[in-house]
């Protein structure tokens, strides 16, 4: 007790102590840093979306946002992707946690061969996969050594857009699992390894335990992971860059494009006000399921 | 009897053993070779001359060895100083977003306090609005206070960025933290913050290795700031999007395959610090 009372004394124990400013001491650096850095801009942007090129304020941007021909086309893919590559992610990510964590001999050489795209690039991953679809790329030369095709299929032209959307959906699913492995895995660990042997025990099946006793356990992972993930499908633009160009338009790429070629940082931020708008109701979906499955779990 | 059935019951109980194994092995070795084949394929495409990239049907062994396609990119010009800028930045990102984010997802994760929700809310949405729209006002403000076109000022955005993450992942993870482990250790005497710097953290370090991945990859994968608040200080990958649309298609062969080759020993580094953490009685 006495050694306690003394290192209590000690500056950052003395801020452990007032059990009221805490909370907000530990928040504190993150808010300032968040609001000076991200609020304020995106404060600047939102307004810049209300203006017109003039200055004055008004919904000049967001009509020339829906009157561009590419904007139906954008709004449908980016939601199709999300749709597409999320789930596939999460399936991906999971089986191979679970193969990791049962620990069969070798399991360390596998784990480092599914982390390993976590440090690749969404534009380098683009490029890989870009190697693999183009004309006279190794899809093409595989599929025509086995046989299933007579001549070479052109999966990136603008006459193929369900290929060029398979083609973005196959790298970022590759690229992206990786980081919602890890987060996985980290869930994983902390889940204590007597919960197994007991499940084990009572002769739970491994399918068996991994419903009742992982998923449960693993929630505040896959939470994460989810969001997480759901987020950045939402600004997927570099992939797509790589692979199809403009052939398969995005909001992200609307966005990047209406600054960057078009000049216009007005119709640009309206889109990107699209894409928050899209992205809080998503996450406010998301919170709200898997707050009412934790309060049915807790009962 | 029992002589009888029992080697009957092991024989039935080895050939299951021996399923469960071929599944386990043949469930793994697909998803290696998925993640392994295109980084494989894009090695063979960057170490073959420029000529054979045009080539169909193309080699799938590396018969014909060359680094004529990577010489190529490699002497481009300002490729290797952008390498190195690239490393500074995501490691600066990793100390500065860590040190500013952990304690961040640990208050939330212990405690309930007046605008807990609201806050949880507002670090969620920092991270909603696209980097375009974020890197542009921040262009502007930079010019003014002198940080455009500094190392410096990319790492503070791509703080900014993966801040929220860190956050939330750090916040997961104490909430998995036993917090009773934490309270018995205070009640034996430790002080709050010897309780958090002994028994949470040590019990949290697999997810905060995990925080600092996503905060690697993000730094390193992001093009778009880097590209808006630079000019010769560019990152690698601002320097090979820079370079994409006026270059053929073995320049971008190899600059995609050159983005991954520190990605590699990364791993390799982070590989070896995951397992040290995977706990005694591995």
């Amino acid at each position: 007790m006495a050694v306690g009372a003394r290192r209590a004394a000690s500056f950052p124990a003395a801020i452990f102590r007032s059990e009221a400013a805490l909370p907000l001491g530990l928040l504190a650096p993150t808010l300032i840093f968040l609001g000076l850095l991200i609020l304020v801009p995106v404060a600047q942007a939102v307004l810049l979306s209300f203006q017109a090129a003039d200055g004055t304020l008004g919904l000049d941007a967001y009509r020339r946002m829906l009157n561009d021909q590419a904007f139906t086309d954008s709004f449908r893919n980016t939601i199709l992707l999300i749709v597409a590559i999320v789930p596939i992610q999460m399936v991906l990510a999971l089986s191979m946690a679970l193969l990791i964590h049962s620990r069969f001999p070798g399991h360390g050489a596998f784990l480092y061969i599914y982390a390993l795209p976590l440090a690749i690039s969404d534009l380098a991953a683009g490029i890989v996969w870009l190697a693999m679809f183009t004309d006279q790329g190794y899809l093409n030369t595989i599929l025509q050594g086995l046989g299933l095709i007579k001549e070479p299929i052109a999966y990136l032209s603008y006459e193929n857009l369900q290929w060029i959307f398979v083609a973005v959906v196959v790298a970022e699913s590759w690229r992206a699992t990786a980081i919602v492995l890890v987060i996985i895995l980290a869930g994983l660990q902390l889940i204590p390894r007597d919960y197994f042997e007991a499940a084990e025990l009572f002769g739970a099946s491994r399918i068996r335990r991994t419903i009742s006793v992982v998923l449960p356990m693993l929630r505040p992972s896959l939470q994460s992971a989810l969001i997480i993930r759901t987020i950045f499908a939402f600004q997927t633009f570099a992939v797509v860059l790589a692979l199809a160009g403009r052939q398969l338009p995005v909001l992200g790429y609307e966005a990047y494009d209406w600054y960057y070629n078009n000049r216009n940082e007005h119709v640009a931020a309206a889109f990107a006000v699209l894409i928050l708008a899209l992205t809080i109701a998503v996450t406010i979906v998301y919170m709200r399921l898997l707050r009412v499955r934790e309060t049915e779990i807790a009962r | 009897m029992t002589a009888i059935a029992a080697p009957a019951v092991r024989r039935r109980a080895s050939r299951a053993v021996v399923l469960d194994r071929v599944l386990l092995y043949g469930a793994a070795g697909f998803l290696a070779l998925w993640t392994l084949f295109p980084i494989y394929l894009i090695a063979l495409a960057a170490f073959s001359e420029r000529a054979a990239i045009y080539e169909y049907p193309k080699p799938l062994l590396p018969t014909r060895f060359s680094t004529d396609t990577m010489d190529f990119f490699v002497n481009s010009t300002g490729v290797l100083s952008s390498l190195r800028n690239s490393v500074i930045v995501a490691l600066g990102t990793i100390v500065l977003g860590l040190l500013i984010g952990t304690p961040a997802g640990y208050a939330l994760a212990r405690f309930s306090f007046p605008g807990r929700g609201f806050i949880q809310v507002g670090v969620l949405i920092s991270k909603m609005f696209p980097i375009a729209i974020l890197s542009i006002p921040l262009a502007v403000t930079f010019i003014q206070i002198g940080l455009y076109d500094t190392l410096q000022g990319v790492i503070i955005i791509h703080t900014a960025m993966v801040l929220p993450f860190i956050v939330i992942v750090t916040a997961g993870v104490f909430l998995g933290v036993s917090r009773e482990l934490e309270e018995a250790a205070t009640t034996l005497g430790t002080s709050r913050f010897g309780a958090f710097v002994r028994v949470a953290l040590p019990l949290a370090l697999p997810g905060l290795a995990a925080a600092a991945i996503f905060t690697f990859v993000t730094s390193w994968n992001e093009v778009f700031a880097a590209t808006i608040l630079t000019v010769r200080n560019t990152t690698l990958p601002a320097q090979v999007l820079g370079a994409l649309n006026i270059s053929p298609l073995y320049f971008r062969f190899a600059g995609g395959f050159f983005l991954i080759i520190p990605s590699l020993f990364f791993i390799f580094f982070m590989r070896r610090y995951l397992f040290n953490l995977w706990g005694p009685g591995r």
